[in-house]
């Protein structure tokens, strides 16, 4: 069976929240991962939310679609948002899609 | 055999539901068929990365309203490979429209409308026929160098 797992971890503290994704991410499973991330941000209402990519197997356009609206709700929420730790695959797509502009971007 | 290509060496169908779980299905077996030639790694996760976003397209737009089979045929021959994404489908109105950056008609869902932006920058051509109706073929081409490139 091809195994198509994914999730994440958390960390928080001094409204800092820390989400290691992980897996792949694809429309597939970008849906429950938005559910669950959403769920999680308007719980703990951090000031500052950091992705980190480093555990991340495979992203597609799907997942460019995910981060922005992530981007979106923590600005709402009067937060900021920082993509940490992406592949050099990950980092193709993101600049493909200009998400610099958005996101504070540690390299991997 | 008639209308091959010349030059190809080996050639793949895959007929599979509009499935979200075959997202993964689909890009893994064209990747594990395309490995077989002297491919870098990063060459294949492009051609990963514009599988799925074709078969995502045939699942979120084709067959949104309805269901329906995505039709993929992988062909490898001499310097490269070719990807056909076909469905029957609702079809495209705006080809045009629908290839350029950052365009969407499902934003609700957060699609990024960058799907045929992906497939474009990661493969060397993209074409893309649609019948509204009727249906989409997506036809990408990626030129594999015998030496790939180092990682």
């Amino acid at each position: 069976m091809i195994h198509t797992d994914y999730g994440y971890e958390v960390r928080s503290g001094n409204r800092l929240l820390r989400v290691c994704l992980y897996g792949e991410i694809d429309h597939h499973s970008a849906a429950a991962l938005r559910q669950d991330l959403d769920e999680l941000l308007l719980r703990e209402r951090p000031l500052r939310l950091v992705l980190d990519l480093s555990r991340i197997e495979f992203m597609d356009s799907s997942g460019l679609g995910l981060l922005m609206g992530r981007y979106r709700l923590m600005k709402e929420l009067g937060g900021v948002t920082a993509i940490e730790r992406a592949n050099a695959g990950i980092m193709k797509i993101l600049r493909l899609a200009g998400m610099e502009r958005f996101f504070e971007i540690a390299h991997g | 055999m008639k209308n091959r290509r010349s030059g190809e060496k080996n050639r793949m169908h895959l007929c599979l539901p509009a499935l979200s779980v075959n997202e993964g299905v689909a890009r893994s077996a064209v990747a594990v068929f395309c490995a077989q030639m002297d491919i870098g790694v990063t060459q294949l996760a492009d051609i990963k990365c514009a599988v799925s976003e074709a078969v995502t397209n045939c699942i979120v737009h084709a067959y949104k309203h309805s269901a329906g089979m995505i039709y993929i045929t992988v062909t490898l021959y001499e310097g490269g490979i070719r990807v056909i994404v076909k469905d029957k489908g609702c079809g495209i109105a705006d080809v045009k429209k629908a290839r350029e950056p950052l365009y969407t008609t499902d934003a609700e869902n957060e699609r990024s409308g960058m799907g045929f932006t992906v497939m474009e920058n990661f493969m060397d051509r993209l074409a893309v026929r649609s019948r509204p109706g009727k249906g989409t073929v997506v036809i990408m081409s990626k030129r594999i160098s015998a030496f790939p490139e180092k990682e």
